[in-house]
Parts: C-alpha cells; sequence; structure tokens
C-alpha cells in the first residue's frame, strides 16, 4: 500500500522559484522514489516536482505558499526533505560548486 | 563526481557563450554531469569546428550517452558530422538537442544530474520548446 503525505512552506527566497531554485528543488525531489507534485493550494493545480521545466514555469513569487503531495514509500520524508529545503532559503549560500 | 550520469556539450558560435553557458550549468546543476563546450576559432573569431566539437564530445564523454546543446546553423550542421564521424558504438549515444542553448544546457544537466537517461534528457530539454 503506497503511503501519502501533504505539506507546506512559504517561499521566502528574495526572488521566488526562479531558476536557481528550481534546480534544487527538482533534483532534491528526483532522489526521492515517491510520485511529488507542487501547487499554489492544497488544491492545486499540481505540476510534476520533477519536472524542472514544470517547476520553474510556475514562477512562484516569493511570499507564496507552495503546497506538496507525494505518494510512495517514501513521501513523508520527500515532503519534509523539500519544506526543510526551502526553509533553509535553498541553501544558496556559496557551496560545492563554488569550490571547482 | 558521479559516473553514471549523461554529459553534456555545449557547442556556441562564440567562445564567450559556450564558456558563460558552461559556468552557468556548473554554477546552478553542480558537478556531478560531465560537461564540455567550445566555441569560436582558434584566433578568436566566430565559428565552430567539427575538430573541437569530437574534442568536446570526448572530453564529457559517458557511457549513458552525451547531450549537446547548440546555437545557430553551422553549430548544429557541424555537430551532427561531429556524430557521424563517431564509431558506431558511440554514435546512437549522441543526440543533438532541438532547444535553445543556455536554457537547453540548464535543463539537460538538471536531467542528467539526477541518473536520467539520454532520452529523457533531451526531451527535458526540448519540452522547453512548448512553453
Amino acid at each position: 500500500m503506497s503511503k501519502r503525505a501533504n505539506g507546506s512552506v512559504v517561499v521566502r527566497h528574495e526572488v521566488g522559484m526562479h531558476a536557481r531554485p528550481s534546480v534544487k528543488l527538482t533534483q532534491l525531489a528526483k532522489s526521492f522514489d515517491a510520485r511529488i507534485d507542487l501547487g499554489p493550494s492544497p488544491e492545486g493545480p499540481w505540476v510534476d516536482a520533477k519536472s524542472i521545466v514544470k517547476v520553474m514555469r510556475t514562477k512562484t513569487p516569493r511570499d507564496a505558499v507552495l503546497h506538496f503531495r507525494a505518494e510512495g514509500e517514501d513521501a513523508e520524508s520527500a515532503v519534509r526533505a523539500l519544506i526543510e529545503l526551502i526553509e533553509r532559503d535553498f541553501e544558496m549560500e556559496p557551496s560545492q560548486e563554488d569550490k571547482q | 563526481m558521479k559516473n553514471g550520469n549523461v554529459g553534456i556539450v555545449i557547442v556556441s558560435h562564440s567562445a564567450d557563450v559556450a564558456r558563460g553557458t558552461a559556468d552557468m550549468v556548473r554554477q546552478m546543476v553542480g558537478n556531478s554531469v560531465p560537461l564540455a563546450w567550445c566555441g569560436g576559432t582558434k584566433d578568436g573569431r566566430l565559428g565552430t569546428s567539427i575538430e573541437a566539437i569530437s574534442a568536446a564530445i570526448e572530453a564529457a564523454w559517458s557511457d549513458r550517452g552525451v547531450a549537446i546543446l547548440v546555437d545557430l546553423g553551422g553549430a548544429e550542421t557541424n555537430s551532427e558530422m561531429a556524430v557521424e564521424m563517431l564509431s558506431d558504438a558511440r554514435r546512437d549515444r549522441v543526440v543533438v538537442c532541438n532547444a535553445p542553448i543556455v536554457e537547453g544546457a540548464v535543463m539537460a544537466a538538471t536531467e542528467a544530474s539526477a541518473g536520467s537517461p539520454l532520452d529523457q534528457v533531451r526531451r527535458t530539454a526540448e519540452e522547453l520548446r512548448g512553453a
């Protein structure tokens, strides 16, 4: 039986869900087996959180609430991880890619 | 670095555009994707060369395949010729994406960084066109 999870978070990043945050979110979503959708309300409309093109196209602005729903064995940890990523402001501080 | 990811090659007429696009991929997507770029002539003018494209494919080679992003005209035809010149074993594992070079490279690399197969990497880059 597959598990379901839901959650929401306010996007505080200064420019909203633009290119770099979208890439980070998609990469994290893809690391889970669960099917994961995101949308602007608990009723959607939903887009596949693992699709970089669709996530970027939502153009979620700053201070918008982003809702997640997931279905699968790791649904709960997926939603928790995605919300934490956004709460950490997408780890936008200098990270490993600046050390090349 | 993960070894199992599809590689990305960026082919522009301009070395600055190719290098800048590669910078965007590195900074936005990270280092988990094999990446190479080429652009311009040896004496600093605009242009593309089959030789440079072949070297870039070699540099970004992955057994999972390589997706090439190009800008205009000659970049596409020269890339196709560079693919034609590959060995039989490699030719089927290289595709030229029908997508804008900068956006396509970032989208393709994001998809590749998740371990997706070549076909899906190309589809993600080309999905931009339906916008």
